[in-house]
Order: structure tokens, then sequence, then C-alpha cells
């Protein structure tokens, strides 16, 4: 949460459901994203994050419910009233026009005059380090630079919201990166909400104020980085966003839960007795030692198996530990003097208290 | 590449290879094509032009001696002149029109699903199946004096109509006999067109129309012209319809022609006059090339 709750959101949802045909893309869904927040969608392939971002944008209508833009309702408004632009997720250039027209397009529209969108066109291309490539054609740039140049088309029309889908996504690892961190402080320079989709949970985590995760139309979780890796809402979000072990088990009093193979932990939990629910575990939480080497304090939060492989990493080491029939993943240290441990070692792996999160099927 | 040090297995060199090898096989391939236009079109075609050099004798024959321009002096008469100039105008009339209705059309049937877009398409060639000729006589039929259409006029009281044998019906006729060569490439360029690119219009402020006007149109500009060419073309030499739909009365490019061939016995004036009639679609295929035609 960037701001504080009694200024107007930038854009409010609320339950808004969009079908196609058949097809429920979006389902029912409530969600306000700030003024000047950085804010990430993100979900598997087919989640309904492009309908989403297209129903702010006004290039698709909401089948139900409200879609408000700084407290105006623009539920059937077409794209070009929206106080919002949008960088395609193919950047959808324009191939006829220079770069130079195609980032004077928008103030053109707004009968700019010429010489004035130009010269606009061209601090906004500067901006973006392409002040050199305004004669040329979209064809003849990278990725990367129609990429930026997609961007400084949006950003010239000095949008309140700015909507990105995948910007980022045909781009190579390094470059990617160097947007990334571009992008952020463009945001942050500008305080305008940004409202980006990714299915790169890392590119969510690294770059946004808030995210929100979807599946199969629904929203499942809204919360900064942190909350939704820490405490996530369910076990969809908990195994999409990062590596973790979700350990099956049923509840049995607000502090234990049995796991499938019988072993007691404690892992407090607000849910009934008798709920089945997972226990998420991260890798990196967990701690791994000779059998019986359990420091007392972690006594109710550890278990005993056998190591069943090793992947030396470099910088760590994976072991997967068996325990019963369930498989735990753990990343342990490789600095010199830790002990490293081979398959079929017994070992004891125990976690704090605060590292697990229980959370219902 | 550090394997690929002696000259002889080369990535280029056997990349090269593989190129001339292509291309011999293409040749090839493409031999009995190549062998077909030769005869039945290139070397006709000589003979067409060699023709539009020759002397008319005083028997209606040509004598392939003497060889002159004097037909193509005389393509600078006045009444040829006018025919040409009625021939033109009712030509691009024809293309005018053409890409009017034919616009609104290719965009709808572009933005169809599939299946409606395939049905849509039969019915643009339906037409083909019969004989043009055939189908000229019918546009006779239905605008003659007591035709529906002229039946139709007087019901509603507005008297009778007399559209044949005049210029519109020549229009008319032509419009109805080449709106799919027109309908054809429009579709084909509207098509492939990147339909997110039209939403970005959107999105940037433009209006509907303002995206027409700056980016569907621009992008779609290799089907217009393709389209304008294979309409104007033919129309602008076009034979039949004027004879069965102008009734004659106007000459046009296409029957000066063929009286020059046919009753004038004037072979080399009527070989000149197809010959600059060609010289124009030539020049207006290449503008097209130019004009960015390399994308269709
Ligand atoms: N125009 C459409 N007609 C019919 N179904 C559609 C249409 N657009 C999207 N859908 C469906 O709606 C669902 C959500 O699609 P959407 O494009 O929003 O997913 P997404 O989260 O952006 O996925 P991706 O990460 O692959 O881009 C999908 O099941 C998709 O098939
Ligand atoms: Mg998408």
């Amino acid at each position: 949460m960037t701001d504080s709750g009694n200024t107007t959101a930038a854009v409010t949802i609320s339950g808004i459901t969009k079908r196609f045909g058949d097809v429920v893309a979006v389902d029912n869904i409530d969600l306000e994203i700030a003024d000047g927040e950085f804010f990430a969608m993100l979900g598997p392939s087919g989640c309904g994050k492009t309908t989403t971002l297209r129903m702010i944008a006004g290039l698709e209508f909401p089948s139900e419910g409200s879609l408000k833009i700084f407290g105006d309702e623009v539920g059937t408004l077409p794209p070009n009233k929206r106080p919002v632009n949008t960088v395609f997720q193919n950047y959808a250039l324009f191939p006829h026009m220079t770069v130079l027209d195609n980032v004077s397009f928008g103030l053109r529209m707004q009968s700019t005059k010429k010489r004035e969108a130009a010269s606009r066109a061209q601090e906004m291309l500067d901006l973006v380090q392409l002040g050199e490539m305004s004669a040329r054609k979209p064809s003849q740039l990278s990725g990367g630079q129609q990429q930026r140049v997609a961007l400084a088309r949006a950003l010239v029309n000095k949008p309140k919201v700015l909507l990105l889908d995948e910007p980022l996504g045909a781009l190579d690892l390094k470059l990617r990166q160097e947007m990334q961190t571009e992008l952020k402080s463009l945001q942050r320079n500008l305080g305008v909400s940004f409202v980006f989709v990714t299915h790169d949970q890392e590119e969510a985590m690294a770059m946004s104020d808030r995210i929100a995760v979807m599946n199969e139309g629904k929203l499942l979780q809204v919360g900064p980085p942190s909350e939704i890796y820490e405490r996530p809402a369910n076990r969809f979000v908990a195994d999409f966003i990062g590596q973790t072990n979700l350990l099956d088990a049923t509840v049995e009093d607000e502090d234990h839960i049995i796991l499938t193979n019988g072993d007691r932990l404690r892992a407090p939990s607000p849910h009934r007795p008798g709920t089945s629910v997972a226990m998420s575990l991260r890798p990196e939480a967990i701690s791994i030692g000779e059998r019986g080497s359990t420091p007392a304090e972690h006594e109710a939060t550890s278990l005993v198996g056998q190591v069943e492989s090793v992947t030396y990493l470099g910088h760590a080491i994976d072991y997967v530990v068996k325990i019963g029939w369930i498989d735990l993943e753990v990343r342990g240290d490789a600095t010199a003097g830790t002990r490293r441990f081979s398959a079929g070692d017994s070992v004891s792996v125990w976690w704090d208290r605060t590292s697990d999160w229980v959370v219902a099927d | 590449m550090t394997t690929a040090q002696t000259t002889e297995l080369s990535p280029k060199n056997l990349s090269d290879a593989n190129e001339r090898n292509k291309r011999r096989q293409g040749f090839l391939m493409a031999f009995p094509a190549y062998a077909y236009l030769l005869i039945f079109f290139a070397f006709p075609l000589g003979i067409v032009v060699v023709y539009s050099f020759a002397t008319r004798n005083r028997f209606g024959g040509t004598d392939l001696s003497d060889w002159n321009f004097d037909s193509y002096i005389r393509l600078n008469d006045e009444v040829l002149r006018n025919i040409l100039f009625r021939s033109f105008t009712l030509a691009l009339l024809t293309t005018v029109i053409c890409l009017l209705v034919a616009y609104p059309f290719s965009y709808f049937l572009a933005t169809r699903t599939p299946t409606i877009r395939n049905v849509l398409l039969v019915f643009v060639m339906i037409p083909f199946w019969s004989n043009f000729l055939v189908r000229n006589y019918a546009w006779r039929v239905l605008l003659g004096s007591d035709g529906p259409v002229s039946r139709l006029t007087e019901l509603l009281g507005l008297g009778e109509t007399r559209i044949l044998f005049t210029p519109t019906a020549i229009v008319l006729g032509l419009v109805y006999g080449f709106l799919p060569f027109m309908i054809l490439p429009l579709y084909a360029s509207l098509e492939r067109l990147d339909w997110s690119v039209l939403e970005a219009a959107r999105d940037l402020g433009a209006t509907g129309f303002q995206t027409l006007r700056k980016v569907t149109i621009p992008l779609s500009m290799p089907g217009v012209i393709a389209g304008s060419i294979l309409v104007f073309i033919p129309s602008f030499g076009a034979f039949v319809t004027p004879e069965i739909l102008g009734g004659g009365r106007e000459v046009l490019l296409g029957s000066f022609i063929v009286s020059q061939f046919l009753e004038a016995r004037n072979w080399p004036v009527g070989a000149a006059t197809s010959t600059v009639l060609m010289a124009v679609m030539l020049a207006s295929a290449l503008l097209y090339f130019r004009k960015g035609g390399r994308t269709l």
C-alpha cells in the first residue's frame, strides 16, 4: 500500500467479470491500484491478465461490474477517451511511420501542433536514450530499442496510468534485467501508476510495490512481494511464487498439524481441526544436520529422514530428503567448513517456527 | 568457427554451394512455366510490337517491310485522343467506385471468423462460374427498357429508366465484372494486418476514423494499389462490356483496337494502340512495385 486510504485510487475494479462466449476469462475481480504505484499482475498463461489489462485500457468491455479510473466510471468508454496508455506485448509500433512519428502520434491525436509534438517526442526519445534513432523505421531497430520506443510512445502522452503487457517478454535475459531497472526508475521519477503484466514471478518480485496473483480468471491474492512470498493465501500462490515444499497435512488443533506420514508438527493455523491443508516450507528456510542434532528450541518443528539425492550448485547444495514417502527439498550451505551430506545419510531437518506457513487447499 | 579453417568446407562456401544448388533446382522446376510464358506470351507480344512498326498495304494486309513509326504518329489523331480520354475516364471512374465498394466489404470480410470469411469469399467468386459474356447479356436484360430495373422505377412513379447503352451502363458493367479483382487483394492485405497496431492507435487517442486514415489505409496500401491496377488495366482496354452494355455507341479503346484489326484491316495501327496500352500497364505495374508493392 503506497498511499493512505482516502486519496482516490488510480484504478478501481469492482466485481468485474469478462466472458468470451462460454469462456470466463476474468471472474468477479475486485482490485484497487493506488496512484503512483508499481503494480504487477502475475499468473500462469491464460489466467486473464491480458484481459484485465485490456478492460482497463478500454480495448475490451467488461461483461459485468464497474471499472473506475480516478473515480470516474469508464465501463464502456472507448480507449481514446481514457487517460491510460498501453505498452503492448509485441510493441505494436506503426511500421509505416518513423520512430519520431510513432512517438508523436498520441500528441498529434490530441491536436498538438506538429512542431511541438515533434519536439516533445524528441525529448521523450532522448529520455529513453533513442534520440539518435528518431528518423528510423521501427523495423530498423533491435527488440530492446523497439520496446523503448513503445514505452516512449505511451509515456509522451503523460497518461495517469501506464499499462504494460509483458513488455520485457521478448528480450534476452541481460537486456531484460537492464530494462527492469530502467523501467523501475522511470516509474519512480514520473510518479505514474504502472500496471505491469508478467508471468515471471522474479520480475514481479523485483519491481513491484504490490503484486496480484491470478489463476483461471480469479484473483487469488494481492499484496506486497514479501507478503505474497512469505504468507501465500493458498496452495496455488505458495506453489507459484518461488520454489517451495508443500507438505499435505491435516489440522490437529490450533497449534499443530499432522503430516500424511503421521509426523506431528508445531504449525499454528487459523483453520478448523480436521481441515486438510498444506504446509509451505521454502528450501532455503530449512536447516540440515546429523540425525539427532536438532537444537532443542526447534524440536517441535523438525523431522528426521534420509538424504535421497545431492545436487551441488556451487554457492549452495540442494538435498532431497526422504521423510517416509514425503520428498523434502532442502537448500544447504556450501561454504567451507559446513558439514556436507551424501545420499543415504540419516539426517535431521528443522526450521524456524516463523518460516513455515499453512495454507488451505 | 575454429574447425572451419579449410576454404573448401567453410560454412560460407557450403551455404554458397547450397544456394547454387537450390537455384538450379528452382530453375529446373520452373522451366515448364518459363517455356509456357515464352511460347504463349512473350512470343505473341513480340509479334504485336513488330507489327506496330509495319505498313498496311492497299489490300488490307500487312507488309513486313518498310519499318516506320507511322502508326504511332497516327495515334496522335484527335479522334483517338478522344477515345483514349473517354476510356481513361471510364476506367478511372470504375476503379474509384470499385475501391469505395470493395474497401468496406474487404474490411468486413477480414474481421469475420474464418468460416464466415470462406463462405463470403465463395460468394465473391460465384460470378466467375458463368461466362463473362453471358453475365454481360444478363445485365443487358436487367437494364433494358422493359427489364426489371426499369419496371421497378416505373412502378415507383419515377418513369422508365434508360440506362442501357449509356456510359453509366458501361461503368456499372465494368464495376460488376472487375469488383472481385479489387476485393481479393484488398482482403489479402487487410487480412494480414496486425490488429494490435489499430488498437495501439485507439489507445493513443485516435478516433475510429483517424485510425482508418492514419493507420489502416496506409498499411493496406499494397492491396489498394494492386487492386486498382487489376481493375484499371482491364477496364481501360475493355471490349465486351462497352460493346454489349454500351451498344457500341461510345467507341472506347477496346472497340477501337478490335475495329482496327477486323474492320479497318489496319493491323499496324491496332498493334500500335495495343503496344501503347501495354506500355501504360507496364508503367503502372512498375509504379506499384516502387510504392512498396514488394510487401504484398
Ligand atoms: N478474444 C477472445 N475470445 C475468446 N477467448 C478469449 C479471448 N481473449 C482471451 N480469451 C480467453 O480468455 C482467457 C484469458 O486470456 P488472457 O489473454 O487474458 O490470458 P493471459 O493471462 O494474458 O495469458 P498469457 O500469459 O498467455 O498472455 C484464456 O482462456 C483465453 O483463451
Ligand atoms: Mg497475455
